[in-house]
């Protein structure tokens, strides 16, 4: 809990800004049977991200990294939609869900491609998947035949767009998620072995893990977390866009793994951390909007707040920065945090 | 990786530290005797030239990407420091001097990559992470400049970029190639004839045993993110010449294209294994593919990216492929 409380701290922060400069942000109400509000909207919009930072997580844990989730995302809405416009009515429930289907197959089928490449074949994470990157594009557009495919489709505007329940349905899908993976890596075992792969893959295969399996695993989840924002990112617009659709989610996930408190280096991972960390990006999005940054100016407001969010999480620059006011942190504590099963 | 590494004795004519180099460099060779039988007028040396001339600018800034992985770390901003190098170029050529510009460029680069290296070490926070809001602030900066690609009509970028250094029969060059070969070969010499060679490589294997040593370990690490910073700038001159403009859109992406190479290359991402002439050789494959691409002509934009993509996953998989059965990975 202590290692959140600094993205705590800037998330809050984040929003203080935002009492300050907007008018009735904090404002939720219901109109339609709908939740309608600022703070509902983060939620709302942030769902993708953290849906893929999710799955991102539990890569970044194996010490891996995952470049083709953008690419993924992309390849998932466009094959939905074009299955949907192949149906002969778009409003059958049962067609969409199997579009659905067919898009999150292909999704998880490329994440296992992935995983191979990492886990059987050996090459580097960041090369194994950026091949993925390059070419997923390639395939999306290949999907689409080059067009933006638009569908019209009311079950499947739910997805992105819609409402269940007062909520809406994106936030649903990402509690389910969440509420899952936390259930499969926190409850049982799963998460242990995750990490213990990230520590040293080989040392864990010795002791009886079988290390490819869980990092095949990994991929396929991340692939198919990406698979699910792709999905809720052409529901809302209603519309399939094989260039710009997800277009450098990958960054803005990674970014939401280590502003969490994940380490890059693998070997620990934390959910609650990584959904901090993409809730202040998308706030930070949102910010950007609401006082009124001109467009210009959006990449280095961006690059000031991430490193400032960063320096205040590093206890080397508050043992360096803050000795003057309270006693710096004895050497073991830093030295404790970086320990991880690998060493 | 996943393979046991048991002491297998390589044949004493096959150093095995330098097995992916030769790899990369025996499938670059296959790629280029395919790519002349398949295709006419393919198998000449300009072929090979004008791969060095579309690609000078990418090979230095993958010379100081390697520095960089080499000490274990990455740089996601020099994509973005080549672009606002050819935006303060293009905005300032017109009233300054243009020797005053390329030291400006040249001192903003460096600035950078040695701040960037600083946070890194001093602050303990992720190269991922403080190079990617370098990579914010970079392309930031660029749009702050200005959003429209602004043309170069000085008259020493335009006759740089139009000079020919013929070298033969129908064989020629441009400048730039000449000046990234220069910076290939400091950057060996730098490598493998220096302490801060030795150091980079010392700090990439185990830092901690580094520091324990006693080497200067804060100055390798904030040196080579400065020689990455300095690397990017020059390229981004080098772009310069090549594009005869000034771009906040320029060399999206090419960070990945430089890390690229440099793997390619072979060397690790963990760091303390790897050399120069492999990333030579990355830029050189990348560069191929580019080029077996436009032989290939009749590709829709989409056909490109999924075959560049494939010959990557082909190229890597052999690599791979000869490189585990000839020894066992280690480290």
């Amino acid at each position: 809990m202590k290692r959140l409380a600094w993205p705590l701290g800037m998330l809050a922060a984040l929003l203080l800004v935002n009492l300050i400069f907007t008018d009735h942000f904090f404002q939720i109400e219901i109109k339609d049977g709908h939740l309608y509000g600022s703070l509902i909207d983060i939620f709302r919009f942030g769902a993708p991200l953290i849906l893929v930072a999710l799955g991102m997580t539990l890569v970044i844990a194996t010490s891996g990294i995952d470049l083709s989730v953008g690419s993924v995302v992309a390849i998932s809405g466009a094959m939905a939609c074009l299955q949907i416009t192949s149906l002969s009515s778009q409003d059958s429930i049962g067609g969409v869900l199997g579009a659905a289907g067919i898009a999150l197959g292909l999704a998880v089928a490329l994440g296992v491609g992935n995983g191979f490449l990492v886990a059987v074949i050996g090459i580097q994470p960041i090369i194994a998947t950026l091949i993925l990157m390059v070419a997923g594009r390639g395939l999306a557009q290949l999907i689409s035949d080059g067009q933006i495919i638009t569908v019209n489709s009311a079950p499947y505007k739910l997805i992105g767009g819609g409402y269940w329940l007062t909520l809406p349905f994106g936030i649903i899908i990402v509690a389910v998620v969440l509420a899952l993976t936390a259930f499969f890596t926190r409850r049982l075992a799963l998460g242990l072995l995750i990490e213990s792969v990230g520590g040293n893959a080989e040392a864990s295969r010795l002791s009886g893990i079988r290390s490819r399996g869980i990092l095949i695993v990994v991929y396929a989840f991340c692939a198919l977390c990406a698979g699910i924002a792709g999905l809720m990112i052409s529901s809302n617009v209603s519309s399939a866009d094989g260039n710009n659709a997800g277009l450098w989610i990958e960054l803005d996930a990674i970014l939401a793994v280590v502003i969490g408190g994940t380490s890059l280096a693998g070997g620990r991972f934390s959910l609650s951390g990584t959904v901090l960390g993409a809730l202040i990006i998308q706030t930070l999005t949102t910010t950007i909007y609401s006082i009124g940054v001109p467009p210009e100016t959006t990449l280095l407001f961006k690059a000031l707040v991430v490193t400032i969010v960063c320096l205040l999480q590093s206890p080397a620059f508050r043992a360096k920065v803050f000795r003057n006011r309270r006693k710096p942190a004895p050497p073991a504590v830093s030295a404790e945090e970086k320990v991880t099963v690998a060493t | 990786m996943k393979t046991l590494a048991l002491p297998r004795q390589l044949p004493r004519t096959l150093p095995r530290n330098y097995l992916p180099v030769l790899v990369t460099g025996a499938l670059f060779l296959a790629m280029f005797v395919a790519g002349g039988i398949r295709y006419e007028g393919f198998a000449t040396g300009q072929i090979i030239l004008n791969v060095f001339i579309d690609n000078a600018f990418l090979l230095v800034v993958a010379v100081g990407m390697t520095f960089v992985i080499l000490t274990g770390g990455i740089d996601l901003s020099v994509g973005s420091v080549v672009a606002l190098t050819t935006m303060i170029s293009a905005s300032l050529l017109p009233s300054t001097p243009s020797f005053l510009v390329i030291l400006l460029v040249l001192a903003i680069g460096g600035t950078l990559g040695a701040a960037m290296g600083a946070i890194i070490h001093y602050f303990e926070i992720q190269p991922f992470i403080v190079t990617l809001a370098g990579m914010f602030l970079a392309r930031g900066l660029c749009y702050t400049i200005g959003t429209d690609s602004i043309p170069i009509t000085d008259p020493t970028f335009t006759s740089i970029a139009q000079t020919h250094i013929v070298l033969g029969p129908d064989l020629w060059i441009s400048p730039s190639v000449l000046i990234a070969v220069a910076v290939v070969v400091l950057a060996t010499y730098t490598l493998h004839y220096t302490r801060t060679g030795r150091n980079v490589y010392a700090v990439g294997g185990n830092e901690q045993s580094a520091l324990l040593m006693g080497l200067p370990v804060a100055r390798t690490k904030i040196v080579v993110y400065t020689i990455s910073g300095l690397c990017s700038a020059l390229g981004g001159l080098l772009l310069s010449f090549y594009m005869l403009s000034g771009y906040g859109l320029h060399a999206v992406g090419m960070e990945l294209d430089a890390i690229a190479a440099v793997v390619i290359g072979g060397t690790l991402l963990t760091g303390g294994s790897g050399y120069l002439l492999g990333t030579v050789l990355g830029v050189l494959v990348l560069g191929l593919i580019q080029t077996v691409i436009s032989f290939e002509g009749t590709l829709s934009s989409w056909w490109t990216k999924i075959v560049i993509g494939l010959l990557l996953l082909i190229f890597i998989l052999l690599q791979r492929l000869i490189v585990t059965t000839g020894a066992t990975r280690d480290r």
